[in-house]
C-alpha cells in the first residue's frame, strides 16, 4: 500500500516544489526525474498487485485492481516520457520567444498538478473523489491550453473551461443520485465507497441508477470528447504546447472512460436492462463515425489527430458498451494500444510542427528528405493509429470487429466503413506531409525521438503477443466488467 | 399532500427550493451584470440558509461548516470577485439587451417542468417532497445552461457556471444531507480554484480582445473561412 500512496505523493512534491524553486535550467530534466522516480513506484504497486491481487487500503480510500493498475502504469509511462519530450521541447519554445521563465514554472508546476489529479482518479475508491479529482485535471491543464497566450489559445482555453466545466457538473448531479440511492441501503459514511457499492449494487433502486447514469455518461462523456460534447477537444489540443496534447490524448481521455466504466459496472450490478450499455454504443459509435468523416476536413495537424482521437474514444466506448468479455477485453487493450501510439505520434508531430515551423498541413512538406526519423516516425506512427496490421491497434480493432459481428452483426458494416474513412482521412494528409519536396530553408532540429521508438515498439510488441502478466490483468479486468473470462 | 401537516424542516426545505427555483428565473432575464451579481449572492445567501436549517434540524454538525464554506465561497468571495471585474471593465451601467427574452424565460419555464418528468420516477421510492427538491435542483442546472446560452457577456457566464454548482449543492444538502466530508471540501476547493482560475482568465480575455463579450472568442473553426 506504501506503493500507492508514494504515487500519490510524489507528484504532489512536484506541484510544490517547481512552484516554489522558480524555473532554472534543468527544471525540465527534474521534471523527468520526478516521473521516472513515479514509473518505479507504479511498477512497485504492479508487482504488488500481482502478487496479493486487489488492493484496498485501510480505511478503503484506494482501491487497486487489475482492472485500474494497468492504467495506472501506463499514466507513469506516458508521462515518463513525454516528460522526456518536453524538456528540449520547451527549452526550444523558449529559446525562439514563445514562452517566459515564469509560464514555464507555471507549466512544469501544473505537469505535475495533472499527473497528481490523473493519479487520483485512477487510485480513488470514492466516487466523490473521483469527480473532484477529474474536475481538478480540467483546473490543472485549463492554463496550460492558453499557455502561448495568443487570441487563438485563450479563446481554446475559455471553451476547455466552460464546456468541460459544466460537462462534467452533470456527472457530480448523477454521483449525487448515486449517493441518493445508496444512503437508502446503507450508512452514509461509506456510501460512496466504489468496493461497497458494487458489492451491494443489487440493491440499488433501478430506477434512480438508470438516471444517473445518464448523467454520468454526459459528465464524463465531455470529457472523453464524446460527439456532441467534443468541441472543446481539438481546439485544446491544437492550441495547447505539444506535450500537453500528447498527455491529453493519451492519459485525459482514458481516465474519463475508466470513470465511466466504473459507473457502468454499478448501473448492470443494480438493473437488468442493457440501458448503460445501449447508450454506450449509440454514442460511441456517432463519435467513431462523425470524427471519421470530419478528419478529411482538417488544416491543423494537430486538430488532426484530435479528431483521431475522438474516433478512437468513440471505439472505445463502442466496445465496453457491447459488454462481453471479448469486447470488454479488446477495448482494454484499445486503451493502451491508442494511448501510446497517440502519445507517440504527438510527440512526432510536436518535432514536425517546429522543423516546419507551422502547424498547417499544407505548409508542412518532405519531411523525410530533411529529417528522416521524423517523417518515418509519423509515417509508422500512423500506420499503427490506423490500425494496419501487425501492430496492435489492428489487434484491438479486430476483436472489436468480432465481437460486434457475434453480439451486433448489422452494425459491423458501420464500423468497417468507419474504420475505411478514417483511413482515407489520415493518408491523404500525411502521405504530402511526410514525402514530397522539401521546402527551402527548411533545416534540420535537435529532436529526441527515444520517446517514440519505445512507445512504437510496444504498440508492436502488443500486435505479435501481449505479455503474460498483462494478459492475465486483463482477463481478471474483464471478468470485473463483464462478468465472464474472455476465451 | 397537504403542507401544513409536515414538520418544520420538510416545509423549510420546501419554501427553500422555491426560493431557489426563483432566484434561477431571476438572473435568466435580468441584463444588469451588477444586478445579476446581487441575485446570484441572494442565491448562495438561501444556499447557506438550507445548509443551516438541514444542520440544526438534524442534528448534522459537519453540515455547519459546508454551510460557513457556501457563505464565504458564495455570497462574499466570487460576488465580490465578481463585482470588482465589472467595475474595473466600467461595464456596470450598460445593459445586455436580451434577445429573445420571452423565449428564453418560456425556455426556463419548460426546463423546468422537463427536470419534474426525468425525475418522475424517484416518487416510488422515495417522497414527493424529494421530487420537489430534486427537480428544483436539476431545473436550477439546466436554467444555469440556458443563462449561458443566452448571455454573451464572461461574467453572465461564470454567474451561470457557478448557479450550476448551486443547483448540486441543492441537491446534495437536500437528497442526502450533504455529501461525505471530504467529498464536499474537494467540491469546495475545485470551485474555489475554478473562481480564481475564472479571475486570471478575464485578466487575459480582456488583454487579448479588449473586451469581456463572448461573441468574439470565434477565432476557431472546422474549416478556413
Amino acid at each position: 500500500m506504501i506503493a500507492a500512496y508514494l504515487v500519490l505523493l510524489i507528484p504532489l512534491i512536484g506541484i510544490v516544489y517547481f512552484a516554489l524553486a522558480g524555473h532554472r535550467t534543468d527544471t525540465g530534466k527534474l521534471n523527468v526525474r520526478f516521473n521516472g522516480a513515479n514509473f518505479l513506484a507504479t511498477i512497485w504497486l504492479a508487482i504488488n498487485v500481482l502478487n496479493q491481487g486487489t488492493i484496498i487500503s485501510s480505511g478503503k480510500a484506494f482501491l487497486i485492481d487489475p482492472f485500474n493498475v494497468y492504467l495506472i502504469v501506463l499514466t507513469a509511462f506516458v508521462g515518463l516520457t513525454t516528460s522526456i519530450f518536453s524538456s528540449p521541447y520547451m527549452a526550444h519554445e523558449k529559446e525562439i520567444g514563445k514562452l517566459t521563465d515564469r509560464r514555464l514554472k507555471l507549466y512544469y508546476s501544473m505537469f505535475q498538478g495533472f499527473m497528481l489529479a490523473m493519479y487520483l482518479v485512477l487510485t480513488t475508491n470514492n466516487m466523490g473523489i473521483m469527480w473532484v479529482a477529474m474536475e481538478g485535471a480540467t483546473l490543472a491543464t485549463v492554463l496550460l491550453v492558453s499557455l502561448y497566450r495568443t487570441p487563438e489559445s485563450i479563446e481554446a482555453a475559455w471553451k476547455y473551461f466552460i464546456l468541460c466545466g459544466v460537462g462534467i457538473a452533470q456527472a457530480l448531479f448523477g454521483t449525487i443520485l448515486l449517493y441518493y440511492a445508496a444512503v437508502q441501503i446503507g450508512d452514509s459514511e461509506n456510501a460512496l465507497l466504489w468496493s461497497v457499492l458494487y458489492e451491494n449494487a443489487g440493491q440499488l433502486n433501478p430506477e434512480i441508477l438508470e438516471i444517473a447514469f445518464v448523467f454520468l455518461l454526459i459528465g464524463y462523456g465531455t470529457k472523453i470528447g464524446l460527439v456532441p460534447l467534443h468541441n472543446w477537444l481539438p481546439d485544446a489540443h491544437s492550441e495547447g504546447p505539444t506535450p500537453m496534447s500528447a498527455v491529453l490524448s493519451g492519459l485525459l481521455l482514458n481516465d474519463a472512460l475508466y470513470a465511466v466504466v466504473r459507473n457502468k459496472m454499478l448501473v448492470d450490478g443494480a438493473t437488468d436492462s442493457t440501458m448503460a450499455g445501449y447508450l454506450m454504443m449509440g454514442f460511441g459509435l456517432l463519435s467513431f463515425l462523425v470524427a471519421a468523416i470530419l478528419l478529411h476536413r482538417q488544416k491543423d495537424i494537430k486538430r488532426l489527430f484530435s479528431y483521431s482521437s475522438i474516433e478512437h474514444m468513440g471505439l472505445m466506448t463502442f466496445a465496453f458498451g457491447i459488454g462481453g468479455p471479448l469486447a470488454t477485453f479488446a477495448a482494454l487493450l484499445h486503451m493502451t494500444v491508442h494511448s501510446l501510439t497517440k502519445s507517440a505520434i504527438f510527440v512526432t508531430v510536436g518535432h514536425a510542427a517546429q522543423l516546419a515551423g507551422t502547424q498547417r498541413i499544407d505548409q508542412i512538406r518532405g519531411l523525410i528528405k530533411t529529417q528522416p526519423k521524423i517523417g518515418w516516425g509519423l509515417l509508422i506512427g500512423t500506420i499503427a493509429i490506423a490500425g494496419f496490421p501487425p501492430f496492435g491497434v489492428f489487434t484491438s480493432e479486430f476483436l472489436v470487429l468480432l465481437a460486434t459481428m457475434h453480439s451486433y452483426p448489422w452494425l459491423a458494416p458501420f464500423l468497417l466503413l468507419g474504420i475505411g474513412i478514417a483511413f482515407a482521412g489520415l493518408f491523404r494528409h500525411i502521405q504530402p506531409m511526410v514525402y514530397g519536396d522539401k521546402p527551402e530553408g527548411q533545416q534540420a532540429i535537435k529532436a529526441n525521438l527515444w520517446p517514440v521508438t519505445i512507445h512504437l515498439a510496444l504498440v508492436l510488441w502488443l500486435g505479435l503477443a501481449i505479455p503474460g502478466f498483462l494478459a492475465h490483468w486483463f482477463s481478471q479486468a474483464t471478468l470485473l466488467i463483464s462478468g465472464s473470462m474472455p476465451l | 399532500m397537504n403542507i401544513g401537516q409536515l414538520d418544520f424542516y420538510t416545509q423549510a426545505i420546501l419554501s427553500m427550493a422555491a426560493l431557489v427555483g426563483l432566484t434561477s428565473f431571476l438572473m435568466l432575464g435580468q441584463g444588469r451584470l451588477l444586478r445579476l451579481i446581487f441575485v446570484f449572492a441572494m442565491q448562495g445567501f438561501l444556499l447557506t440558509l438550507t445548509t443551516a436549517v438541514a444542520a440544526y434540524s438534524l442534528n448534522n454538525h459537519h453540515l455547519y461548516i459546508s454551510a460557513v464554506l457556501t457563505f464565504v465561497l458564495k455570497v462574499i468571495f466570487i460576488p465580490w470577485m465578481l463585482r470588482r471585474q465589472v467595475m474595473q471593465m466600467n461595464m456596470h451601467r450598460d445593459i445586455e439587451a436580451l434577445k429573445n427574452n420571452t423565449v428564453v424565460m418560456l425556455g426556463g419555464a419548460s426546463l423546468m417542468v422537463f427536470s419534474y418528468y426525468v425525475l418522475h420516477p424517484i416518487v416510488q421510492s422515495s417522497s414527493v417532497v424529494m421530487l420537489n427538491a430534486l427537480a428544483v435542483s436539476l431545473s436550477v442546472v439546466l436554467l444555469g445552461m440556458l443563462l449561458m446560452i443566452s448571455h454573451r457577456q464572461a461574467i453572465a457566464h461564470v454567474v451561470g457556471f457557478m448557479s450550476i454548482e448551486n443547483g448540486l449543492f441543492f441537491a446534495a444538502i437536500v437528497a442526502t444531507n450533504g455529501m461525505p466530508m471530504v467529498v464536499e471540501l474537494g467540491v469546495a476547493f475545485d470551485v474555489l480554484v475554478a473562481a480564481v482560475l475564472f479571475g486570471i482568465f478575464f485578466l487575459h480575455i480582456r488583454t487579448s480582445i479588449d473586451s469581456l463579450d463572448v461573441d468574439q472568442l470565434n477565432k476557431l473553426h472546422e474549416v478556413d473561412q
